[in-house]
């Protein structure tokens, strides 16, 4: 008895030095790679989404590719001189806050929703994109409002750490959700019939219901408007500005259009790109 | 004929970039398996000793290891402990390290619990005869608990290579997230892809871990007569 007590205070004694070595190591503010840095290393780390066609997702030849890649890579080319000097590190959409805490990379373009909660941890650029949620769900059974999911045995499906699930739990907790890890798991729960519908933003679910026949964006607008930026790690003042100024000459050649021409086109059709292009880091 | 979306499998590179991904697997879990049997037969001849403080030390690790979820470590080593020491070690490293830390503490428990499970009047015969304490362990415990460690060993290996699965949180890109990325890209135009993909992945591990299954009863038999 007192053999075991002293085994679950050292446990509990190793366990408590380990949090408090994690939270110092997060609060501790490492240097920043400088511009300068940048340019002489002729190196920079982009973290982008590997599994969210048409963003970030890996072609068939194992190659980067979306809409957020093709900003990156012209990112890469203005600072570097080279878009193939651009090395991309594949985030997953809960760890995107931990890559840049850690410092694992230098900026993240991974479809990365602006919200207070994340402000408070990373510096965010000028928006790029914007967007609001939307409701896909079969065509057998539409859910046409968000009312329909409080019904009892009604589950809604969300990806973990989107701004989706964080909307749901506190806009309408009393929606049962079911909630997955990764993009591929709850496209393929709705097909499965594990949930009667998928909340997400709205141009990830009209890409997706346009190619996969029998599904429709029931409500293909709710919950404001958001925008979508590139982070940086929390007071990398240098490499924030230097997005902003970047973006903003963009703007001036009207690049995000052809982004969006380039990768976006074949998925949305040229009927959205008001809705979802910001061009020169301003909404209107 | 009707499209099964099998096609999948061979478009672009993606077998190749499959296969590249299970070496990355493989790559994994062998070297923390070599790695981890080193330190952990190591660490179940300590346990074996009489000290009451090496045997706690070891055993709280052991349940360290046991208690927190590998995921959890993954994730502490990953994105605490690097920015913490100031070093930027890889997801594969990391992975590596993680690994390597709970083979150890597993097979060190296997060696300990193969260790003991030997009849006393073995060691006292051979002190009897006058082997010193190295001879004992070398002619008599270690060659008899090499077979009784066998089927755990195995077991714990195959379990390794399983879990390598996690790794793909923490940006390992090994053969399941790769497939996850072909199926992903093949949302748009080949929806069964998952099946195809998923189902391929299946064979793969099972090609891997099947022949150690089988290795270990064939040596389990042999040692048996």
């Amino acid at each position: 008895m007192k053999k075991s007590l002293r085994v679950v205070t050292l446990i509990m004694a190793v366990s408590l030095l380990l949090v408090g070595l994690t939270a110092c190591g997060a609060g501790s503010s490492s240097k920043f790679t400088s511009i300068e840095q940048f340019k002489k290393n002729g190196k920079i780390k982009i973290g982008v989404f590997a599994d969210k066609p048409p963003f970030g997702y890996v072609d068939s030849e194992g190659k980067n590719q979306g809409f957020d890649v093709y900003i990156a890579k012209r990112f890469a080319k203005d600072l570097l001189g080279d878009e193939s000097k651009v090395e991309f590190v594949l985030v997953d959409a809960a760890s995107r806050v931990a890559y840049l805490e850690s410092n694992k990379v230098d900026i993240i373009m991974a479809n990365f929703t602006v919200t207070d909660e994340r402000k408070e941890k990373v510096d965010f650029a000028n928006p790029y994109m914007k967007l609001s949620f939307g409701i896909v769900s079969p065509d057998s059974a539409p859910i046409t409002s968000i009312d329909q999911l409080k019904e009892k045995g009604q589950k809604l499906i969300v990806a973990k750490g989107t701004t989706a699930e964080t909307y749901f739990t506190k806009e309408y907790p009393d929606i049962e959700l079911l909630k997955f890890d990764q993009y591929t798991e709850i496209f393929a729960a709705l097909k499965d019939g594990r949930g009667a519908a998928i909340a997400n933003d709205n141009t990830e679910l009209i890409a997706w219901a346009k190619s996969n026949p029998g599904f429709t964006v029931s409500i293909p607008a709710f919950g404001g408007q958001d925008t979508i930026a590139p982070a940086v790690a929390k007071g990398n003042k240098e490499l924030l500005d230097w997005l902003n100024s970047e973006l903003d000459t963009l703007g001036k050649e009207q690049f995000i259009h052809q982004a969006y021409k380039e990768t976006l086109n074949e998925v949305y059709g040229e009927g959205y790109t008001d809705e979802l292009v910001v061009e020169g880091g301003k909404v209107e | 004929m009707q499209n099964l979306g099998i096609e999948v499998l061979f478009e672009g590179s993606n077998m190749e970039r499959l296969l590249g991904g299970l070496l990355v697997t493989i790559e994994i879990s062998f070297i923390s398996i070599v790695i981890g049997t080193i330190l952990g037969v190591f660490m179940g001849l300590l346990r074996t000793l009489d000290s009451k403080l090496l045997k706690f030390i070891l055993r709280l690790y052991l349940e360290v290891f046991r208690i927190i979820p590998i995921l959890v470590w993954l994730y502490v080593v990953y994105f605490g402990f690097t920015p913490l020491l100031d070093i930027n070690i890889s997801g594969e490293v990391t992975s590596i390290l993680v690994f390597s830390l709970w083979g150890a503490a597993e097979i060190g428990d296997i060696v300990r619990g193969a260790l003991e499970s030997m009849p006393k009047h073995q060691i006292e015969s051979s002190k009897a005869l006058g082997l010193s304490n190295g001879q004992i362990y070398r002619y008599i415990l270690i060659p008899q608990a090499l077979r009784r460690m066998l089927p755990g060993s195995i077991n714990l290996a195959t379990r390794m290579i399983k879990t390598t699965s996690l790794v793909v949180l923490i940006g390992v890109i090994e053969v399941v997230k790769i497939g996850q990325q072909i199926i992903e890209l093949g949302v748009i135009k080949a929806p069964t892809a998952s099946f195809w993909v998923y189902g391929f992945i299946f064979i793969l591990y099972f090609l891997v871990c099947y022949p150690l299954s089988r290795l270990s009863k064939r040596y389990e038999r042999k040692w048996q007569n």
